[in-house]
């Protein structure tokens, strides 16, 4: 384990000596006393383990390509812009705008996140991108959605309780939202539809949650245990009759 | 069938005489104007959008593409294209979508300016015996430069640290335009001519396809609020990331490229369904202010371990302020994009009304950075209708370092700015994906004439340099006394910073 002490570090200065870490060939690097500082782990590829203790700033792992990142507070906006590939793990809460753009790898948060997260994230075959959320979320939730799967569970709050915001997926027009909760369709964009889950719904959430419970620590039964609404576009072109050729 | 209200624009005619049903006019359409009626070619002529295709293709002579006649009524203040856009709004209830720059009719300022001349005074120099430089840097400069003095060698050594810049052979660089809006070959032709004649072309938002690899290194990679092909290998890939906020042809919306245009190969770059509309949200929604930029193109430098980053937007009416604020943000470069800007598709409401010329943007950020004292600190790109290499001469005097074109790029391999790049059958092969249409776009052939086109402009700038009495563009760059206006009303020349003909 490579530590680095982040205490009064500028930001280019304690990013530019983690890259150099990197570069040397660490594989395991913590940094310690981090408060606020942006762009942590941004633009980083391949395997690494990088643990955070304090509150790192925005844009923590933008453009990621690879990495694992555990962040045992809370962290703050813009994490995992447009990342495409390894995992973050929040064990707090996060701010707005987590994801966007996101073209794969995981995101994992125990607690609240804010608005418009998971905004254009996408998905293919082959690489696909997962935001999974324990506690509750903001407004504009999966806005323009393309691809990959957004999960909010409400693992604090009561049954039945509402748990995400308004205009829920507008703009959806591919991937998939479930939500451990009620939702309502006069909060979701036109471009949604609500469903129940089904099997193959159940295995994809074990098997997405499976990761998340180990993570965190947490029991897959009893995240398990309430019903899932699942949210997925009800067109591919959502505005295909807007325009006149 | 329903007979559509709104009037064909163009009459496709054939000599039946001159045509000998080889049916090659056919084959080569791209909007199935033309079938084979047993006996000779039938034609559909309100599907004709006079791109010129099957003109050039026959080998009789025996096309001819004509403006269709039949009208409405004329009407001063009614014009044909409010009718026909009542009209098809009427069958569709949708926003006419149009393709390539702004036609509206209107002041054009780089027609209303003139350049200056050497006279008896002071000598004109001979361009074609005498160098001439055009080599431009693009990036921040610094503000001012240290030197230490090596007591032994007794020379000087420069020790500030340069920011990186981008080194071009020519005030030229080619304009955004994204695999999927243009075919890859479209694309390829830009790559091999920018990486031919030192200059640059710009990925748009669409990815960096696996054939462009070995042109990377004239390559700007463009990140925007889909961020669509954006990875780290991406981002490292060129020799400069660009954020786009904003386009001229379409400032304040998003992109919108239909899916028509989105077969599995673009899908795949794109990270999107196959056949689903690609999606650039109209905001990038983690920028709300200039705080949220200045974030973002940190991103971008901390990713590609500082690269220069440019800021690609419309010009608006408040633009001076708002490049001032990209500047302060951290850009190297503020590509400006004028209203006459191109596109692939744009709501024609949008195009047509929507920001503001090109020339007074230029000459309003070109003041108000000096005025605040950082001209220095970025580069300016002037985009949004530069037809020629006058425009050109005109748009660096006003106090561009490079111009982008766009348009007169896609103009050396076929286009007639027909303006139907929406619809994604291009008969050229430039804006579709079709495969038999975009087969015909030869890479190679086309980047030849492409290539001569930027030798011609470079040979007209320094013919204009010559004309002018200097020998560097660094000369021309800015200086707006070698400007006159002409035809122009007093406060239009006072935001241009020009005088007057006869002044």
């Amino acid at each position: 384990m490579f530590e680095i002490d982040a205490k009064g570090k500028h930001f280019r200065d304690l990013n530019a000596e983690v890259r150099e870490a990197v570069d040397k060939g660490e594989k395991e690097i913590s940094l310690k006393n981090v408060n606020g500082q942006y762009y942590i782990a941004t633009g980083l590829c391949g395997k690494l383990d990088i643990t955070v203790e304090g509150v790192p700033g925005n844009d923590l792992s933008a453009f990621m390509d690879g990495p694992t990142v555990t962040i045992k507070s809370n962290a703050q906006d813009n994490i995992a812009n447009t990342m495409n590939a390894g995992k973050i793990i929040i064990h707090g809460n996060a701010g707005d705008v987590l994801g966007y753009g996101m073209r794969g790898g995981k995101l994992h948060i125990r607690g609240d996140v804010g608005y418009r997260v998971g905004i254009h994230m996408k998905g293919a075959k082959r690489q696909s991108s997962t935001i999974i959320a324990g506690g509750t979320a903001g407004d504009f939730f999966g806005e323009y959605m393309a691809g990959g799967v957004l999960i909010l569970l409400g693992l604090d709050s009561e049954e039945n309780a509402p748990i995400v915001g308004d205009y829920l997926g507008t703009g959806m027009h591919g991937g998939a939202i479930y939500i451990r909760g009620p939702v309502e369709q006069k909060y979701c964009g036109a471009e949604v539809g609500v469903m129940e889950t089904n099997e193959e719904d159940a295995k994809i959430l074990k098997k997405l949650l499976k990761e998340y419970c180990e993570d965190l620590d947490l029991d897959l039964d009893m995240v398990m245990s309430r019903p899932f609404k699942k949210l997925i576009p009800v067109s591919s072109r959502p505005y295909g009759n807007l325009y006149s050729y | 069938m329903f007979k559509s209200q709104a009037l064909p624009e163009y009459r496709a005619t054939i000599d039946t005489d001159k045509c000998i049903r080889c049916k090659r006019c056919i084959q080569n359409c791209g909007w199935s104007v033309y079938s084979w009626g047993g006996d000779r070619v039938q034609i559909e002529t309100s599907k004709c959008v006079s791109c010129l295709r099957c003109y050039h293709y026959c080998p009789t002579e025996a096309i001819e593409i004509l403006k269709e006649e039949t009208t409405y009524k004329p009407n001063a203040y009614w014009s044909y294209n409010h009718i026909r856009n009542i009209k098809r709004q009427a069958e569709t209830g949708g926003i006419p979508l149009m393709g390539m720059g702004s036609d509206r009719e209107g002041i054009i300022l780089f027609d209303h300016l003139l350049l200056d001349a050497c006279q008896v005074t002071n000598p004109s120099i001979d361009p074609l015996r005498e160098p001439m430089e055009l080599q431009t840097y693009l990036g921040k400069k610094p503000s001012k430069l240290e030197f230490k003095h090596d007591k032994k060698t007794g020379k000087r050594k420069l020790t500030t640290k340069m920011p990186p810049n981008l080194k071009l052979t020519a005030p030229i660089i080619f304009s955004p335009m994204s695999y999927g809006s243009i075919s890859l070959n479209a694309q390829k032709v830009l790559a091999r001519t920018a990486k031919e004649c030192g200059i640059l072309m710009n990925t748009g938002e669409g990815g960096l396809h696996e054939d462009l690899k070995p042109y990377t290194s004239n390559i700007i990679v463009q990140v925007a609020s889909g961020r669509f092909g954006v990875n780290p290998e991406y981002l490292n890939a060129g020799v400069a990331v660009e954020i786009k906020i904003g386009q001229g042809a379409k400032p304040g919306i998003g992109g919108h490229l239909p899916g028509e245009k989105i077969p599995l190969e673009v899908a795949k770059t794109r990270m999107i369904p196959v056949g689903t509309d690609a999606l650039s949200p109209a905001p990038q929604h983690d920028i709300y202010s200039i705080e949220d930029l200045r974030q973002l193109i940190y991103a971008l430098k901390e990713a590609t371990n500082y690269k220069p980053v440019s800021v690609k937007i419309a010009t608006v009416h408040n633009v001076a302020a708002i490049a001032s604020g990209i500047v302060r943000a951290g850009a190297d470069i503020v590509y400006l994009d004028g209203f006459r800007g191109g596109t692939g598709a744009a709501p024609g409401i949008i195009r047509d009304h929507l920001g503001i010329p090109i020339e007074h943007a230029l000459a309003a950020v070109d003041d108000r950075l000096r005025q605040e004292g950082i001209r220095n600190e970025a580069s300016i790109i002037a985009a949004g209708g530069i037809r020629s290499a006058a425009d050109a001469a005109k748009a660096i005097a006003l106090g561009a370092d490079a111009v982008a074109i766009g348009s007169a790029a896609l103009q050396t391999m076929g286009c007639t700015m027909c303006g139907k790049c929406y619809t994604g059958n291009c008969s050229w092969g430039i804006t579709t994906q079709r495969p038999e249409l975009t087969a015909r776009l030869d890479p190679e052939v086309y980047a030849v004439r492409l290539s001569n086109l930027i030798r011609a402009w470079v040979h007209e700038l320094m013919e204009v340099l010559g004309a002018l009495g200097v020998n560097a563009i660094e000369s021309l760059r800015g200086s707006r006394e070698r400007l006159r206006g002409i035809g122009l009303d007093a406060q239009t020349l006072d935001i241009l910073g020009v005088k007057p003909v006869g002044r």
